[in-house]
């Protein structure tokens, strides 16, 4: 009874959501008040609904009832509860509802915040999210319903979790992920308010701004959970691996990182009107584009999960018409737009303008990368793979400059920026930059390229620093006064700037010092990596609540002095019977020791991947410190005063 | 020239240069970058070259995976049922891999056409069929049929 219940309010929700995209929009028309205002409980109710079936689905997970055909196929009563809770999303058809709910999330949240956006944008703002919202919840429940039952055959037992998801880090990524995806949608329903009421000025971006730095946030989160989530349990010891479903969440932060800067140079400078619209618009593709990839299958992944081509057709569908539509609607719109501040070439926002070039640049390397197989195979030309060194070739070239427009950027001035002023501020960072490559070099031997891009690292690690501290002044008295008088939004980007710097020089060093060696070993075998010496002592069977492990023990010395024992294991889980790697890791602010247990190879010989990582870390660290820039920007005081004061 | 017109002149050939750079070094980068996925039958009628990089597809043969006594070197056949291709990989095999599973290596053939591979690929899932093997089990099973 209880599906069927879940089942039906998400037939209930498509309705209202229906409604939603439609009544506002009359009331617009019409310039009828009572009509457009409607949009916020239409907005609310709808996401009660979704919120319901979620429950719904949740706890017939929780409580086992394997007579739903979805339940049964990731779930299993043996799953630990935290498990079956997160199966909830662990396939196809509850990962769209959670998607959808976020959505909805999202617009409540919007309908809630927006008392002060002028009544017709508000009204267009959630009609488009409810737009969005229907055609996702028709997606789910035409092709894709999680409440489907096996009535009257209901199976005893389920078929468990793909034992890869059942991890915390799994539990707390897609939701995460589909924040920061989803949240885009906010950014395109103002720009496509903003085009359709024909009021492109600057308001909007102000109205944006806070939304998209928090989905931004969120979705560096959630890139940054997967990458930690891939890196621990795949057994690899890679952290990144150019995998299309990786790429799909990539494209999206790469435009967003765009579309934040774009934003700020529209609200504060009112130029690049019409680029940061259709950037907006370019962003949420990229997020739909990204959920097409992953959702349809028709990409060869490491996390292709069986999947159903028709659901692609239908959701190429969907793709098509906001795509298509919002495009006609800009291209309607957009010519109308001027900007009417003229800017100089050395000034910021000439360097927001070469941010946004390299950004979408990038973005459009990975969908070059990612897409090609698909047009190759499209073409029948032939059936490819596109390989990491395609785009680690392209990152190293065309993300260095960036880093030093992320680095000078801050500094410039609006309009103008005195040569000879920026270039005093820029020198002393320099030559500390210098120094600080001369001592690392010293330490280790390095490439050229990771040479410079180290150097660049150190340099806007010590600009931004230098940066913060002029602006303090030199007195010490004031110095907490004035550091608390500087806005929260200048803090976000410090401190997200930082983080960028912290990622990249984890990325650097994990890919150039990485130690790796495969080994064949037997008891009491001892090899010997980065000074770290790694002694087999051999692996006993242990029993886990699903499955059954073999667990080696391996002791770890360094000078001869015992530092860490790790225990990778080699996992069955009874239900799927399927194999599991787990890897086990000796974590360090500096360095990583990471055991992975490979086959047995005859009687108490075992395959071992032993790795040793520098400053792996902080490629997560600093993701975390962007994070938690993004949402400091958003939470700048400035967009509450003066959304307050447009009333 | 108005000076405004020649800073937006300047303005927006910068962007093209910057872009037509970009876009000449992606598109090289990924000419370099193209793995060309070859079934074993492809590979005994000779049509993938020697010496590139290169991804096989196919079926673990049964019986056919032969470990080294001291190394973790490995040798194992795949097939689409029409041909085999001898594969020679030397490290860890990943978890799903099995005699009889689906898998994809990427690597170099030799002049004896034997795949040395530097990286096997087997999905996460097992009832997961990668497209490339599924269609390449498909275009040998056709050939048998109309021969």
């Amino acid at each position: 009874m209880l599906p069927e219940i879940g089942h039906f309010s998400l037939i209930l929700s498509l309705f209202f959501a229906a409604a939603l995209s439609i009544v506002p929009i009359l009331g617009y028309v019409k310039k009828h008040k009572v009509l457009m205002a409607y949009s916020v409980p239409l907005t609310h109710v709808t996401s009660i609904l979704v919120l319901l079936s979620f429950i719904v689905l949740a706890y017939s997970f929780v409580t086992d009832d394997f007579s739903i055909l979805y339940v049964s196929q990731h779930s299993n009563s043996l799953l630990p509860t935290p498990f079956k809770f997160s199966a909830v999303w662990g396939g196809h058809e509850g990962s769209l509802l959670l998607w959808v709910l976020i959505l909805c999330g999202w617009a409540s949240s919007v309908a809630y915040k927006g008392k002060t956006l002028p009544q017709d944008i508000r009204a267009l703002v959630l009609a488009t999210l409810g737009l969005v919202t229907t055609g996702f919840l028709s997606f789910l429940l035409f092709t894709s319903s999680p409440f489907i039952r096996l009535l009257p055959d209901t199976p005893v037992e389920g078929a468990d979790l793909n034992p890869l998801l059942q991890d915390i880090g799994l539990i707390i990524h897609p939701p995460m992920l589909y924040m920061g995806y989803v949240g885009f949608s906010v950014a395109f329903a103002f720009a496509i308010a903003a085009l359709i009421s024909g009021n492109l000025n600057s308001s909007w971006a102000r109205w944006a701004r806070p939304w998209t730095s928090v989905s931004w946030a969120f979705l560096t989160l959630g890139i940054g959970l997967g990458s930690w989530w891939a890196y621990y349990e795949l057994g690899w010891g890679g952290w990144w691996f150019w995998d299309p479903v990786e790429n799909a969440s990539f494209m999206p932060w790469l435009a967003g990182t765009a579309l934040i800067h774009s934003l700020a140079v529209t609200e504060k400078r009112g130029v690049f009107k019409s680029w940061t619209v259709l950037l907006a618009i370019f962003t949420f593709s990229l997020s739909l584009l990204g959920t097409f990839l992953v959702r349809s299958g028709v990409l060869t992944s490491v996390h292709a999960f069986a999947a159903d081509p028709t659901r692609g057709v239908f959701i190429l569908a969907l793709l098509f018409l906001f795509v298509g539509g919002s495009l006609i609607l800009y291209a309607m719109r957009a010519a109308d737009v001027k900007s009417e501040v003229s800017f100089g070439v050395t000034g910021r926002e000439a360097g927001l303008l070469l941010n946004n070039i390299v950004l979408v640049t990038l973005a459009l390397t990975v969908l070059i990368g990612t897409l090609s197989p698909l047009i190759y195979k499209a073409l029948d030309i032939a059936t490819i793979s596109v390989g990491a060194p395609y785009f680690n070739f392209v990152f190293s070239l065309i993300g260095l400059p960036l880093m030093i427009i992320m680095a000078v950027g801050p500094l410039l001035r609006w309009n103008r920026t005195k040569l000879d002023t920026l270039i005093k501020q820029l020198l002393l960072p320099l030559v500390l930059a210098a120094v600080l490559t001369g001592i690392t070099l010293i330490w280790q031997k390095f490439e050229w390229i990771t040479l410079v891009s180290l150097f660049v690292a150190y340099w806007v690690l010590l600009l931004t620093l230098i940066d913060w501290m002029a602006k303090l002044g030199s007195s010490s008295s004031e110095w907490w006064a004035k550091a608390r008088k500087l806005p929260r939004n200048y803090y976000g980007m410090l401190i997200a700037h930082l983080g960028m710097a912290v990622s990249l020089v984890g990325i650097l060093f994990v890919s150039v010092q990485s130690q790796e060696e495969m080994v064949r070993m037997s008891q009491n075998d001892s090899v010997t990596l980065s000074g770290y010496e790694f002694v087999f002592k051999g692996v006993s069977k242990v029993q886990g609540p699903n499955y059954v492990s073999d667990m080696a023990t391996i002791s770890i010395f360094e000078e001869g002095r015992q530092i860490a024992t790790l225990y990778p294991e080699k996992r069955i889980y009874k239900a799927r019977t399927q194999m599991m790697t787990e890897a086990s890791i000796d974590a360090g602010l500096f360095r990583d020791l990471y055991i992975s247990l490979g086959e047995q190879l005859e009687g108490d010989t075992w395959g071992l991947r032993v790795h040793v990582k520098p400053f792996v870390r902080w490629i997560w660290l600093g993701g975390i410190l962007m994070t938690f820039g993004g949402l400091l920007s958003a939470l700048d005081k400035r967009y509450r005063k003066v959304a307050g004061a447009r009333i | 020239m108005h000076p405004v017109r020649k800073k937006r002149l300047i303005t927006i050939s910068a962007i093209l240069v910057i872009i037509g750079a970009a876009v000449g070094l992606m598109l090289y980068a990924l000419q370099q970058n193209i793995n060309l996925f070859y079934s074993p039958s492809q590979i005994a009628e000779g049509e993938a070259p020697d010496n590139v990089m290169l991804r096989v597809g196919g079926m673990v043969v049964e019986n056919s995976v032969k470990r080294d006594s001291q190394t973790l070197a490995v040798q194992f056949e795949v097939t689409d049922f029409a041909h085999k291709v001898t594969i020679q990989y030397k490290g860890i095999l990943p978890d799903l891999f099995r005699e009889g599973q689906g898998i994809v290596a990427q690597g170099k053939l030799n002049q004896d056409n034997v795949l040395i591979a530097q990286e096997v690929l087997a999905k996460h899932d097992e009832k997961y069929m990668p497209p490339e093997i599924a269609e390449a089990l498909d275009k040998a099973k056709q050939k048998t049929e109309s021969n």
